[in-house]
């Protein structure tokens, strides 16, 4: 800020256009600017780190969420065959329960966990550049 | 079988993945070329690349064979498999590309700063690799008996020949081109004769699998004994955890996501093998089953580990029979060419980087060139395991393999998982995870190789170890770091920077060793 900018402020306080000042002002550089989050993580600041940390948990909650539906799922399964011994017979239209879920529906089940693993991962990553990279 | 049809086939399968490797020997020129093709696998390719290299022996032989002789219990092997994938995918797939190191060796050191780490990760790398070759060896000598008559020692060496001319010549670049071209052979050579048994046995009427004398009543049940063993809710179990949390800890798996250009690169690749490995799965099955049908009793001389190249002749003989019998006698050798490819890769490049390279130049006096060393360590990579299929008794493919399986798990899966999310792993509570699970999963795995059958509670312990031989590699792990927070390597910040963050940042990333 220059002493003629306030100067002249102060000679004209009562025109609202100068309200234009702060538009101008925008490409002035501020404190954040010079200082953008990715120097925060290279001098691993608190700050930094905070975010770094923020950026990881959120990564493994995604992941171990995961991969309880995953063990829930699965290691449901022989839990579910040993407690309730009928279902290791029963049959849905001629083929055997078991075999059609073991043998065939694993596999769209685990790819479509897997794609929205890989959507949602790629979002995190997506905000925290948005946040850490913003000029 | 009609041996001029099979032979046919093998041969044809074997000069084909010749030919893609010395078109690829033309674009390897440099080190870099050699290790991890440039870096320039696009995901899809790379995802065929990587189905290609792990659907071994054990997936095109060792399933149907686990299937027909103990049942539905041993479908969780191909699920184990497939999960394992997607386990690796949640926990480490971002994490080790962006880690930018090109084996599990450079890893550990990038992580640990240790270069005793390293040492010790090279070690194990070496031993899972033989012991994960030793199946793939003796597969291929069953298939090439069954087909030629043929002692079992000439499959093993046939294959031992092609992976060392294939590898010690190109590397990967030509190796990534060879196993994604593996893949959809594989895929054709399996599903194209499933097809027309399957036609024919609903032709047939759909009969009933039939059960041969002293076979488990409840072979189609789940819990039925898990192939004659004590305790199979525990082996089920145990199987799940080891298949699921070892995929990651497999040398000639990791190798591959180097060849990716970034982390969201290595995710995407990981989502097209779960894809790509879950349509192959759904055949072998199929195999085990019909032979239950159309061949309750095994023929003479055929091992269940076979029933796949000997099905076809026995549901619709004559010509079509055999012809269908060589397509899957190419593709089995499809499945033990590229996995003993992609491991002798992996095998030889840590023996050639870790253990060998220092001699080889005091020796020569620095004049041997670094392509020379990799070639000789190629040959030692596939020499070892060749011999051990002379001295070591067969136990069943998919058995080996799943040890294999529970020794990765139980090392490199600690390692990677803390190494990526934890920030308090110290060098010294590594090595200890390292080395207590590596000790508990390897002698679990001697006694039962070289024991035979044990019963009861032993057996299943020792049997399928990952149960209790991973919780424990991790326990350590965590304990003796916690014990001593003065070995957590200096770094640790700017290394989780390196491997967490994506690639369009600007930020001062630790930098890769090598």
């Amino acid at each position: 800020m220059t002493p003629g900018r306030s100067a002249d402020a102060q000679d004209r306080p009562s025109r609202p256009v100068r309200v234009r000042v702060t538009s101008s002002r925008r490409d002035a550089a501020t404190r954040r600017d010079l200082r953008p989050l990715t120097r925060d993580i290279d001098e691993q600041t608190d700050l930094g780190e905070l975010y770094m940390s923020g950026l990881m948990s959120a990564q493994l909650r995604l992941a171990l969420r995961v991969l309880a539906f995953g063990a829930v799922g699965l290691g449901g399964l022989p839990l579910l065959f040993l407690l309730v011994p009928e279902t290791r017979a029963l049959e849905i239209g001629n083929v055997p329960f078991p075999w059609l879920v073991l043998g065939v529906l694993v596999y769209p089940v685990a790819l479509l966990v897997a794609r929205y693993y890989v959507k949602q991962s790629e979002r995190i990553e997506r905000e925290f550049s948005q946040v850490v990279g913003r000029r | 079988m009609n041996t001029v049809y099979g032979l046919t086939a093998i041969v044809a399968v074997c000069i084909v993945t010749l030919a893609v490797g010395a078109f690829g020997l033309r674009l390897s020129r440099t080190t870099s070329d050699f290790y991890v093709a440039g870096r320039t696998v696009t995901p899809y390719r790379n995802a065929s690349a990587i189905g290609g290299e792990y659907l071994s022996a054990a997936s095109f032989l060792g399933i149907a064979g686990l299937v027909y002789s103990s049942g539905f219990d041993m479908l969780w092997f191909p699920v184990g498999y497939t999960v394992g994938y997607v386990v690796l995918l949640v926990l480490v797939a971002a994490p080790l590309r962006r880690s930018g190191a090109y084996t599990l060796p450079d890893f550990a050191e990038a992580r640990l700063e240790s270069s005793r780490i390293r040492l010790l990760s090279s070690v194990l790398v070496v031993a899972i690799g033989w012991l994960y070759l030793l199946p793939q060896l003796q597969g291929a000598g069953l298939a090439l008996r069954v087909v030629t008559g043929a002692p079992s020692w000439v499959g093993s060496l046939v294959v031992v020949v092609v992976v060392i001319a294939n590898v010690a010549a190109g590397g990967m670049r030509s190796i990534t081109l060879v196993q994604a071209m593996q893949y959809w052979l594989k895929l054709t050579a399996i599903a194209i004769p499933a097809f027309v048994l399957l036609g024919v046995w609903l032709g047939d009427g759909a009969p009933a699998p039939q059960l041969a004398d002293g076979a488990g009543v409840h072979w189609a049940e789940p819990l039925s004994g898990f192939g004659g063993q004590d305790h199979p809710v525990y082996v089920t179990y145990s199987t799940m955890l080891a298949l699921a949390l070892g995929t990651m800890g497999l040398p000639h798996v990791l190798v591959r996501f180097y060849t990716n250009p970034d982390g969201r690169a290595a995710r995407r690749t990981t989502l097209t093998v779960v894809a790509l490995l879950g349509v192959f799965y759904l055949f072998p099955p199929v195999y085990g089953v019909l032979g239950r049908v159309y061949l309750p009793e095994l023929p003479e001389g055929v091992r269940s580990d076979s029933i796949v190249l000997a099905l076809p002749a026995a549901v619709v003989p004559g010509t079509l029979g055999e012809l269908l019998s060589a397509v899957l006698a190419g593709g089995a050798f499809a499945a033990f060419l590229s996995t003993a490819s992609g491991l002798t890769m992996s095998v030889a490049g840590v023996l050639d980087q870790d253990l060998l390279r220092g001699r080889l130049n005091r020796l020569t006096g620095e004049d041997s060139t670094v392509v020379q060393g990799f070639r000789l360590a190629t040959v030692l990579a596939m020499l070892v395991p060749y011999a051990a299929t002379h001295l070591v008794e067969p136990i069943g493919l998919a058995t080996t393999v799943g040890l294999a399986f529970a020794v990765a798990g139980s090392t490199f899966c600690p390692l990677l998982v803390l190494g990526s999310w934890w920030r308090g792993l110290s060098t010294v509570g590594a090595a200890a995870g390292l080395l207590s699970g590596g000790f508990l999963a390897a002698g679990a795995v001697l006694i039962t190789m070289l024991a035979g059958p044990i019963d009861g509670w032993p057996g299943a312990l020792l049997g399928q170890p990952a149960a209790w031989t991973i919780p424990i590699a991790f326990s350590v792990a965590v304990i003796v770091s916690l014990a001593t927070p003065g070995y957590i390597p200096l770094h640790t910040s700017r290394t989780m920077v390196r491997l967490h963050t994506p690639e369009d940042l600007q930020l001062a990333r630790a930098p890769g060793h090598r």
